[in-house]
């Protein structure tokens, strides 16, 4: 067989399995929204669900969602660039750091159902924060961090390195350098990084099971005493986010209508990471040319 | 003519590999020094002793002295920062920030902590001038450094260097990546500052060294061979090998 043969074949087959993926994941998405679509409404976005009756709504979960992401982000944020700033320009090259290194990969890639597990355990139970969305933000966060860690390491790890010495060489600290140079070179990728993440979260559901909880308390949503229980800001009340109730009505939800909401849960949940996806594209190509603009 | 920077004995390894051996040297004040030498040599690590550019390469070591104005500026006393703002540097490709032209320049200043919007903008326009480049420049400060060409660029490397107000500056083969235009005009501009500046520059071209040059220095396998004024050098080297490299000869 020529070597023209062998690459023609090899390139068929890239392109065959690469285009069944491509099938199979557009499948899976137009059959999520073809199902779900229909289904969504202001109504069904907005109002509470319902238990026996037809016509519940999604709004307290989508809140919860929303509320839980935001928590997680402000925890994840600051320690991860913090983390990722320490491990890419103060970390001595050696064995303790490359273990570092080694962790930190190896927590990312841990079950979300064991990070659930051992959620409930230490968080809920050892540290006694209950159900709540607090522990559920901590739960993200053990495997949220990781990834924020690699993304701001790969950041700025990427930013090159006369950009650094031209600074340094002016006189400026390592840390000035870092947060006038780098960081915002390594933005877009940072970025796009953490919206990425973000979608992950948004997704989750294995994880907060034991963690937020499956259910919410009747929630009122003129309080906004982040300190009463029955106000949504509460961060200290059990949450059922979008992704676990689409999980409980299909596994025990006695609705009559209960496929059609698990539908548009599913539809309303997989809009909203496709846009997360979009959206860290879009930003990240947009800063990029910013940064880089030639106008 | 006096000397501001004196090295004494100094001996730079990187590792096991011994860069730079015994070098012995004067650099005169307010004057163009130029580094000569084949690739290789140790004319860059020499060029970033001076400002400590080598301390961030882990596993490299320094022996003797390097003293600016009479201080060694390896001593525990000396404050990397303010050397660095003293001995300003220029790099081999122009390198920008990702910023506005008026950023660029101002940068420095800005996070030595000078706030006041007037004070500024007067450091940008000296600095640009004494680089050059304000007349090309002036209408536009708010545009991206990247708009402008790679000589430009060059200068504006330059303003922000001087935007910090050193004493010496450093130019490690800043022509190199520029058109024989551009290179003219940064070897003009040398000229300008050195009656402010104290300019030491590695060239691989002699010509250039000749040209811009008042001192020069030429370097093999990490030892200084022979440093005398320019003319001296070309003209009569008393060592055979910088007579061999001037002429052609070898690297
Ligand atoms: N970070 C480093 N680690 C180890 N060795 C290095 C390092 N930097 C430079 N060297 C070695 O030190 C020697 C001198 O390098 P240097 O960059 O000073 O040469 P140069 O004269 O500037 O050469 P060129 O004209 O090519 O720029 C070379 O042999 C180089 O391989
Ligand atoms: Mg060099």
């Amino acid at each position: 067989m020529s070597a023209k043969t062998a690459d023609k074949i090899a390139t068929a087959v890239i392109v065959g399995v690469a285009a069944f993926i491509v099938l199979v994941l557009a499948g899976l998405l137009g059959f999520i929204l073809y199902r779900g679509v229909g289904h969504i409404s202001f109504h069904f976005l907005t109002s509470a669900p319902e238990t026996i009756r037809k016509g519940g709504g999604i709004g307290p979960q989508l809140f919860n969602s929303v509320f839980l992401l935001v928590l997680t982000m402000i925890i994840t944020i600051p320690i991860g660039l913090g983390a990722g700033i320490y491990m890419s320009e103060y970390a001595p090259a050696n064995k303790i750091t490359s273990g570092i290194r080694l962790i930190v990969e190896v927590l990312s890639s841990v079950p979300s159902i064991v990070v659930g597990l051992f959620g409930l355990l230490v968080i809920v139970n050892l540290f006694g924060f209950g159900f709540s969305l607090f522990s559920g933000a901590l739960a993200l966060t053990v495997f949220n961090l990781p990834l924020m860690v690699r993304i701001t390491e790969q950041g700025l790890k990427g930013v090159p390195r006369e950009q650094k010495e031209a600074s340094l060489a002016l006189g400026l600290s390592k840390w000035k350098t870092i947060t006038s140079v780098m960081l915002p070179i390594a933005m877009p990728v940072i970025l796009t990084g953490t919206i990425l993440a973000a979608g992950r979260v948004f997704g989750e559901a294995a994880a907060l099971l034991f963690t937020a909880g499956m259910s919410s308390p009747r929630l009122d949503f003129t309080n906004w005493n982040p300190l009463s229980p029955f106000s949504p800001l509460n961060p200290f009340r059990p949450a059922e986010t979008l992704a676990v109730h689409i999980w409980k009505i299909n596994s025990e939800g006695l609705a009559p209508d209960a496929a059609q909401i698990a539908a548009g849960a599913s539809a309303v949940l997989v809009i909203t990471v496709l846009v997360f996806n979009f959206a860290a594209r879009w930003l990240g190509r947009y800063m990029y040319r910013k940064f880089t603009a030639i106008k | 003519m006096n000397s501001l920077i004196e090295i004494n004995d100094l001996d730079l390894f990187y590792g096991d590999f011994h860069a730079l051996k015994h070098v012995n040297l004067e650099i005169p004040e307010k004057a163009i020094t130029a580094f000569i030498g084949p690739s290789g040599c140790g004319k860059s690590t020499l060029l970033r002793t001076f400002n400590r550019m080598n301390d961030m390469i882990a596993g490299t070591r320094i022996e003797g002295k390097v003293e600016i104005a009479g201080t060694d500026i390896y001593s525990k006393e000396v404050d990397v920062e303010t050397l660095r703002k003293r001995v300003g540097m220029v790099f081999q490709q122009p390198n920008p920030f990702p910023k506005s032209i008026y950023d660029n320049v101002a940068y420095g200043p800005r996070l030595h902590g000078i706030s006041d919007r007037k004070k500024l903008d007067e450091i940008v326009e000296t600095s640009l001038r004494s680089a050059a480049l304000w007349n090309e420049v002036k209408d536009h400060l708010k545009r991206s450094a990247y708009s402008i060409s790679g000589g430009q660029q060059q200068r504006l490397c330059i303003a922000r260097a001087l935007a910090v107000e050193p004493d010496i500056l450093l130019m490690d083969e800043a022509t190199s990546a520029l058109d024989p235009i551009s290179t003219l005009k940064i070897e003009e501009l040398a000229q300008e500052l050195k009656d402010r500046y104290t300019i030491v520059m590695v060239t691989h071209n002699m010509h250039q060294a000749a040209r811009v040059s008042q001192q020069t220095v030429f370097f093999l396998n990490g030892e200084v061979v022979e440093y005398s004024e320019t003319e001296q050098l070309f003209s009569n080297p008393t060592d055979q090998r910088t007579e061999d490299y001037i002429s052609g000869r070898f690297g």
